[in-house]
């Protein structure tokens, strides 16, 4: 049989003036002066204590041959994670959120519109910035971190306990990881944050978003308190 | 009268004795009794989870006929030869080192629920106050004309895993070449709903590497399988010219076989072929209908609780169960297991009862490499355990998250028998 050949058409992003710019590329370079200590980015960059951060936009995660990402970031890459303008700035605000375990010694950053401002200026090293909106609807000024008053959130062990006989389905109670990873004795924020991550779709992985899209913040808590010390 | 040694010693044994019926084992002192027959991912589940949340305050029995137990699940990839016989095969005696439980290696013939006890083939009796039914599938008769239990051996199922499916192994495996395999599926429904089409992904992928030119024809009376999308993808990726389905519109509900002949008939049509996997229609294990708690092939159950809809004191886990969307899986009977589990708990020892949560996830391997999954949560409702929500892997998935979900198979693989046998 012959394939029908449909015409594809290409949406494009607004150009100038049809989205505001996502923040302002000059006062980026400034909060860049963070990074450099691990990151190179523009000509010539190469990857060093860091990734080089050059076409980061649109690159799945973890995707330098060479470099040697934490098992925490091939695990992300793998399950199909990719750089966009939502998670990069999820990633800034807070590194662990998005990758657990991940080397990056950076405690993340709250302002909004200075991660917008260091977005702004990564887009300039893309291979083809144009190609990036200059604004992407929910980039900007969300709010990604979890509420306080969700992480002060006392779990009940017991109930965690009975919640967490669905998690050794697959994740092993004694905390071993094989093919699967491990969820135990992990700090109780970094498990909330991360149980959130999967629950605003913000992690990729279509079991755990499933599994994590049911649980109410207290039942959260409760696994986050049950696993921190299951014996 | 004077009472010396002997005669004190002979009045103690007829007292005791006249404490329980003769026929009765004696178990336990005095704790609630459970009796879980079955020791696959619901039974064994169950029984672990009893036992190890109550500290012992509840005795638990464990009926089991088999001393090794080979999973269904990963015996596909045994076929395929991803994995082997002895890596899917699990033994009981951590249940019963570590956790206390009594595992009795006989078959249950007969429930009395008057009387709350379950007869052993052995001739033994025990006494129960929760009963909990996990024994699986049985084949319905004559549901494939000509094939019986006596012609397995002619025409395998290896629809429970073990020594069926080293005898349809070895089967392919002495196919002559350019040879044709074929399988007759089973109608809706059946124990893992991808389970054929796995199976028929394996045999592709050996028969590629030994035998290139076979070929291999489903008989199927569905219209529609379980991941078709994925599985025929990648069956065209993989073993193009290879595999033939016919389905219900072309006589694929309407066939007998022979096995002395090795042939099948697809209503009117006549087929020779070398090796023959009849896959049977299916319904509870016989002892859920010895025990009065079927209607047709299945074991209705309320699905707060996993308990039989008619009699509150027995529990039906797994594939016997019939409890509203969850598939016939592992995944899914080891997922009501932790909820009856709670439940029998809470009765027997006034322990804390939580909102019954299911899950379940069925990964399938079409090549090496090459995974793909479904699953889905479930909420009880006052009908049936319903769906919450749900995914399936997408077709065009890349090469790395394939393998990613491959590789999570196996870890999951160690992760549920963990959760049954450590």
């Amino acid at each position: 049989m012959r394939a029908v050949v449909t015409g594809l058409f290409v949406t494009l992003a607004p150009g100038p003036g049809g989205a505001d710019p996502i923040g302002d590329p000059e006062a980026g370079e400034q909060h860049f002066n963070d990074c450099i200590g691990c990151h190179e980015i523009g000509k010539g960059a190469e990857d060093g204590i860091g990734p080089h951060l050059n076409g980061i936009f649109g690159r799945r995660v973890a995707a330098h041959d060479d470099y040697p990402y934490s098992e925490s970031m091939q695990r992300a890459g793998v399950d199909g994670l990719t750089w966009t303008l939502e998670t990069l700035d999820a990633y800034i605000e807070n590194p662990r959120a998005l990758v657990s375990k991940t080397r990056m010694s950076y405690r993340g950053l709250g302002d909004a519109q200075a991660r917008a401002d260091l977005l702004a200026y990564l887009r300039r090293f893309s291979d083809n910035p144009a190609n990036i909106p200059e604004a992407a609807p929910t980039a900007v000024g969300t709010d990604h971190s979890v509420d306080p008053d969700i992480l002060a959130i006392q779990g009940d062990p017991e109930y965690g306990e009975y919640l967490s006989s669905e998690c050794v389905s697959c994740h092993m109670a004694d905390g071993t990881a094989d093919g699967i990873p491990s969820i135990t004795r992990w700090p109780e924020d970094d498990f909330v944050v991360a149980m959130h991550a999967y629950k605003e779709k913000l992690r990729p992985h279509p079991v755990m978003q499933m599994m994590a899209g049911r649980l109410s913040n207290e039942e959260i808590a409760a696994l986050a308190a049950y696993f921190r010390d299951p014996d | 009268m004077t009472l010396n040694r002997r005669t004190f010693i002979a009045v103690g044994t007829a007292a005791a004795a006249s404490l329980s019926s003769p026929a009765v084992l004696a178990q336990g002192s005095g704790r609630p009794r459970v009796v879980v027959i079955g020791g696959g991912s619901g039974g064994a589940t169950a029984a672990r989870y009893i036992a190890k949340d109550s500290d012992g305050a509840i005795d638990v029995t464990l009926v089991e006929p088999s001393r090794s137990y080979f999973t269904c699940y990963f015996s596909n990839l045994y076929i395929g030869g991803f994995t082997d016989l002895d890596d899917i095969s699990h033994t009981y005696g951590t249940l019963a080192a570590k956790y206390g439980i009594n595992v009795v290696h006989d078959w249950a013939v007969g429930v009395d629920r008057d009387a709350k006890t379950v007869s052993l083939a052995g001739g033994d009796a025990l006494s129960y106050d929760k009963l909990i039914l996990a024994p699986g599938i049985d084949f319905v008769e004559d549901a494939v004309p000509g094939w019986s239990v006596a012609a397995q051996n002619r025409m395998p199922h290896a629809y429970k895993a073990g020594s069926q499916s080293e005898l349809l192994k070895a089967q392919i495996m002495a196919m002559p070449e350019g040879g044709r395999f074929a399988m007759v599926a089973p109608p809706d429904p059946y124990r893992c709903p991808p389970g054929p089409y796995e199976r028929v992904s394996m045999v592709a992928h050996v028969l590629k590497e030994t035998n290139p030119t076979a070929k291999i024809l489903i008989v199927d009376p569905k219209e529609k399988f379980s991941k078709q999308a994925l599985f025929e993808e990648g069956w065209q990726r993989h073993y193009s010219g290879m595999i033939e389905r016919i389905g219900p519109d072309f006589g694929g509900e309407n066939t007998s076989v022979d096995p002395d002949a090795m042939i099948i008939d697809i209503d009117g049509m006549v087929e020779k072929v070398d090796v023959c996997n009849v896959i049977p229609a299916q319904k509870a294990g016989r002892i859920a209908d010895m025990a009065g708690v079927t209607m047709g092939n299945w074991a209705p159950v309320n699905a707060a609780d996993m308990s039989s809809t008619v009699d509150a004191d027995v529990y039906v886990l797994g594939d016997s169960a019939d409890q509203g969307d969850m598939p016939k899986s592992g995944f899914a009977a080891n997922s009501q297991a932790k909820v009856c589990a709670m439940a029998i708990r809470g009765e027997l020892t006034g322990s804390r009862v939580f909102p019954a949560k299911f899950t379940n996830t069925c990964w399938s391997l079409i090549a090496a490499d090459d995974g793909v999954k479904v699953g889905a949560t479930y909420e009880a409702t006052e009908e049936r355990i319903a769906k919450v929500d749900g995914f399936i892997s997408e077709t065009g998935e890349d090469a790395a998250t394939r393998k990613a979900t491959y590789e999570e198979s196996v870890g999951w693989y160690s992760g549920i028998t963990t959760d049954m046998f450590s």
